[in-house]
């Protein structure tokens, strides 16, 4: 499918629509003093910041936070609570932090809880370690800006371990405000040139909407390629080289974006894949971005984890020596589950030293990341060992997690199989479900005329008849012609229990008014 | 609607360096770009297609570029071109140095000194100041909610944690907020500046929580960029500046456009000299933002608010966005000064003003009396910004998910502190005013001494964290700088660093008047430890003006 046709279902009717709505409505009530106003300052602002596109999902958030105020005044709805599945927050789905994380923060920001007796003599260590890293012993003070060296040692011994002895260097690590502001970082270092000479990015289709707005927010070019759904969405290598190839006749592509275990699809990539992928990347000339955010959740049986910096060193000269790498990691998508902590890193393989040192230069122009994320993430790296007093309760809250996890999988593919006009393929790891909903002509047609994306309308009633947020696959990319949703699955058995009642309910209800 | 994209390349460099009698060192070379951007709409996704024809006919040159003959893909060469042109002195060379210099203590080497006092950035507690008890109860409460059950709380801070607890995701912290920030904090943040200002309304929804006072500043700036050539935005700092200015405007592509503080009149801010810029500036770029910071940050001086008025006046005059850095807000030491907000002077200004001229304000948790830097808490206001700008803002800062919970929460407290009657006020009242108080003696004190050093002049720490004093460098030292191809007051600063192991930051990477030198000194160290950094950096000053004389 060409580009036209993968930008204006993502972000197209639907975004128009509403736009010339605005501005209808507002040009009628311009008084004088806005008319004034038009000449203001800030009506020419940043065009490229223009060009990122609100999609209609947005709205839908703001629309659920509006029921939630609604709610709470006492308006009468056909159910008492909003459930918002949309996005990938465990907290907010009902699991409860990780107890040593946030007995160690409590203890760093408090520091007369070290005294308490009922906190364990290793939250207290810790705590005491992590604040000696601290200028002035305080969680208050700045630390270095790509992170305290000792939390980025400590991740840096992480990776090592996980690859199974495959070198890393607290050097290469960078700790940021999520991996987002990560990926952002390592895209703006990449990104500039215009023309032919813009650096084309390639990346999923279906993708989170944050990647396409980080996109959109630098001026890259975009070039999508396809997952294939029928292969349980899996990456195949053809398409990668269609969609790059075809990018080079109006821009330089430059960088690969791939993410293992996949969002929204929950694809986990075998190492055969990664390294067909790392070849095609040492062809094609690319720098991988390898969002590793999940690498803690892959559910299958007999699947593992594989990074990519593994597999890269693993393949040998030339391509552990030329490729260049970076992989991310966050604490939001572990079992902690710490997504407002906001902290994540980027590990660069294969960074051109000179660019390092500039990239370094700019990075301490701003500040650092904050303090209180930094320390989630050295025990998101470095948690209880055997023997220590908080091991034993830590790996039963890790593994009550993953067994609801592993559990909420398996319900929802269960449920969904069972209700006509679903079809989910199999979720080997990741937060979430991507089942397609094949929905009646009816309906579709009712949404064209309302402007919207099928799959959104159906999401917008959801949202208004039963009290579930989820996101709609337009908002994310999908083939032409096919319909979506997307909803996490990291939340605790009981919400998602009362997900799955409430959609089973309406889907019946709403395949029945478009039949 | 559709719009031009246009191309934010690099201007050519003889554009800005007019106006940069500051030493800055910058490549001089233009970035190798091609020509600028086709005419592309910028609307929806749609467009690409026309882009990309035309694209394809006009120009297919290095379809690989660099690349393909290094090896890797991301070069020096090929790497972001802005990027390598940012600056940042604050973090520079000489704080590298003087980490390595901390290392080799430790590893047992020999010097005239036994510590490195870093006396370059604006880190309280690094420094030695205590937090806010309250502050910290609320967020460890926050933090791990079990402590709830704990007698060693007092109880407002439970109720404080409890409320703020209900006002997040799942009742964690752990949950991703709004992108704006949690509401319940916007709200108080709002009830605070109402406060502040007499109560002069705010508006919830005109509040963003940020990572600091930093990303808010950023967020702003690129906001406003656009245009190419002509009609490139240009942007007014002060000089000397806050180097995240200069930092972020090179990033974005902006044209710097420099207004000088009068140093004669304890670094006050002149119309006339913003005329003078303006008028300059407007014949290479399109000035649209003027920034100021007050209190002012290297600079440390306070706007009257007659100077504020005036300000504003010439903002509405010349229609230019106002963006007011206030982060030192109750950083204000000298008698007869007095923190006047933008927004205040503004809405007492009348309608005239009031319902016209856009105005970003920005508070931190970083600085005043909490110093909490490590949080990164921030947030700024807008006011009067186009509804149709807004959404754009909400949009842009929606991309970074949210702004760290732990952080808003901080704000929260900052905004709304223990009231008459609670448990923990006389504590709170206490720490707090130890905190101004100290300060303010370390502003007096510091002036004082360095004002007793022929060959320094210092003017009066009026306000924020910092002592600008300008230095007399003998010629020959500035002819050995030249041969070391470092500033004057680099070379300076790096003697300083290497004999005494005191750490300030040197004037040039914040701009000065050309031929003058100066350099930036926190009041932060704990005042015995002020006094001793002094008379060292007396001494110094006084070997080194003879060792180059």
């Amino acid at each position: 499918m060409s580009t036209v046709a993968y930008c204006s279902f993502i972000w197209g009717s639907g975004y128009i629509t509403a736009r010339a709505r605005t501005r209808t409505h507002r040009s009628l009530q311009k008084t004088e003093e806005q008319k004034r106003r038009i000449m203001s300052v800030l009506r020419k602002i940043n065009p490229t910041l223009q060009r990122i596109c609100i999609c209609e999902q947005e709205n839908l958030g703001r629309r659920a936070m509006q029921i939630t105020r609604e709610l709470k005044q006492g308006v009468k709805k056909p159910y008492k609570e909003l459930v918002d599945v949309s996005i990938g927050d465990a907290h907010r789905g009902g699991m409860k932090p990780i107890t040593f994380v946030r007995q160690v923060i409590a203890a760093c920001i408090y520091p007369e809880l070290l005294h308490d007796s009922a906190l364990p003599a290793d939250v207290k260590e810790r705590a005491w370690r992590l604040m000696r890293e601290c200028d002035g012993g305080s969680v208050g003070s700045y630390t270095e800006a790509c992170g305290i060296p000792y939390v980025k040692s400590s991740v840096s011994d992480f990776i090592t371990r996980r690859d199974g002895g495959v070198p890393a260097s607290p050097e290469n690590i960078l700790i940021s405000s999520g991996s987002q502001t990560a990926l952002m970082f390592v895209l703006s270092l990449l990104v500039h040139g215009e023309g032919s000479a813009q650096t084309g990015v390639a990346f999923p289709v279906p993708t989170y909407s944050s990647f396409a707005m980080a996109l959109d927010e630098l001026g890259a070019e975009m070039v999508p390629y396809y997952l294939c759904e029928e292969e349980g969405w899996a990456l195949r290598v053809e398409e990668l080289r269609r969609a790059v190839r075809a990018s080079g006749l109006h821009c330089t592509p430059r960088v690969l974006y791939v993410i293992n275990p996949s969002n929204p699809t929950g694809n986990v990539q075998s190492r055969k894949i990664i390294e067909e992928v790392i070849r095609f990347a040492a062809e094609e000339k690319l720098v991988i971005m390898a969002d590793e955010v999940y690498q803690d959740t892959v559910h299958e049986e007999g699947i593992d984890f594989v990074s990519y910096k593994r597999v890269l060193f693993e393949l040998g000269p030339p391509y552990s020596e030329s490729v260049q790498l970076a992989s991310f990691h966050s604490v939001s998508k572990g079992f902690m589950g710490e997504c407002g902590l906001r902290s994540g890193y980027v590990e660069l393989v294969n960074l051109d030293p000179a660019v390092m040192e500039q990239a370094c230069k700019w990075l301490s122009a701003g500040s650092c990341s904050a303090v209180t994320g930094q320390i989630a993430l050295n025990i998101m790296v470095d948690p209880p060992r055997p023997g220590d007093p908080s091991y034993t309760m830590y790996s039963q809250e890790v593994k009550f997690k993953k067994d609801t996890l592993t559990c909420n999988v398996r319900r929802v593919q269960e449920v969904l199989e069972d209700i006509p006009g679903f079809t989910c393929q199999a979720v080997g790891g990741g937060f979430y479900a991507f089942p397609r909903l094949h929905l009646p002509q009816r309906a579709v047609q009712r949404a064209k005329e309302l402007g919207l994306e099928a799959d959104l309308l159906y999401c917008t009633r959801l949202l208004e008849e039963e009290g579930v947020c989820l996101e709609a696959g337009s908002s994310l990319g999908q083939k032409e012609g096919t319909h979506h949703i997307r909803l996490c699955l990291m939340t605790s058995t009981k919400t998602l229990e009362m997900v799955l009642k409430r959609l089973k309910r309406f889907h019946l209800r709403f395949l029945k008014e478009f039949a | 609607m559709f719009s031009f994209r246009e191309a934010w390349t690099v201007a050519p460099g003889g554009l800005c360096r007019t106006l940069h009698s500051v030493a800055r060192r910058r490549p001089l070379r233009v970035p190798a770009m091609p020509v600028p951007a086709p005419l592309s709409l910028s609307f929806g996704r749609a467009p690409w297609w026309l882009s990309a024809t035309r694209r394809s006919i006009s120009c297919k040159m290095s379809e690989n570029g660099v690349a393909s003959r290094r090896g890797k893909v991301l070069t020096l060469d090929t790497m972001n071109p802005r990027i390598k042109r940012v600056e940042y002195a604050v973090r520079g060379p000489i704080v590298q140095r003087a980490v390595q210099i901390e290392k080799e203590l430790k590893e047992g080497a020999k010097k005239p000194f036994t510590e490195v006092i870093k006396a370059n950035i604006g880190d309280a507690h690094a420094m030695g100041q205590q937090p806010i008890t309250f502050f910290r109860q609320v967020m460890a409460l926050c933090a791990y909610p079990e402590l709830l059950n704990s007698s060693q709380f007092p109880e407002d801070a439970k109720n404080r944690a409890k409320t703020i607890l209900q006002s997040c995701g799942g009742g964690s912290i752990g949950a991703y907020s709004a992108s704006q920030g949690i509401e319940y904090v916007r709200q108080d943040v709002a009830r605070y500046i109402e406060k502040r200002d007499n109560g002069i309304p705010s508006n919830p929804d005109n509040i963003y929580l940020s990572t600091g006072a930093s990303d808010a500043i950023v967020t702003t700036l690129k906001l406003l960029m656009c245009g190419e050539g002509m009609s490139r935005t240009g942007v007014m700092i002060p000089i000397p500046q806050y180097p995240l200015y200069s930092a972020a405007l090179a990033e974005l592509g902006a044209v710097q456009v420099d207004y000088y503080l009068n140093e004669e009149r304890c670094w006050s801010l002149d119309v006339s000299e913003l005329r003078r810029s303006l008028e300059a500036a407007r014949k290479h770029c399109n000035p649209r933002v003027l920034c100021i910071i007050n209190p002012g940050n290297p600079t440390g001086q306070v706007q009257s608010r007659e100077c504020i008025e005036e300000v504003i006046r010439f903002a509405a005059q010349e229609r230019l966005f106002l963006m007011a850095d206030e982060v030192y807000q109750d950083n204000v030491y000298a008698d007869g000064c007095q923190f006047h907000s933008f927004k205040k002077v503004l809405f007492e200004m009348g309608p005239q003003y009031s319902d016209t001229l856009e105005l970003v304000s920005y508070h931190s948790t970083s600085k005043c009396y909490m110093g909490e830097c490590g949080f990164r808490g921030g947030y700024m206001e807008v006011i009067n910004m186009d509804a149709e700008v807004k959404a754009q803002l909400t949009k842009l800062v929606s991309v970074r998910l949210c702004p760290p919970v732990p952080g808003q929460v901080m704000m929260d407290l900052v905004a709304n502190t223990p009231q008459p009657g609670d448990p923990s006020h006389s504590t709170f009242i206490k720490e707090k005013s130890a905190t101004l108080n100290t300060l303010a003696e370390r502003a007096r004190l510091t002036e004082e001494i360095l004002n007793t050093v022929p060959g320094i002049q210092c003017n009066p720490v009026q306000g924020a964290m910092y002592s600008f004093p300008r230095i007399t460098i003998p010629e020959r030292a500035v002819q050995k700088a030249k041969e070391k191809g470092q500033a004057p007051d680099m070379f300076y600063c790096m003697n300083l660093l290497e004999e005494t192991g005191i750490c300030v930051v040197p004037g040039s990477g914040f701009g000065q008047k050309e031929g003058t030198y100066h350099f930036r000194m926190t009041i932060l160290p704990p005042t015995e430890k002020l006094k001793i950094l002094l008379n060292k950096l007396k001494e110094f000053h006084l070997r080194f003006t003879q060792q180059y004389s």
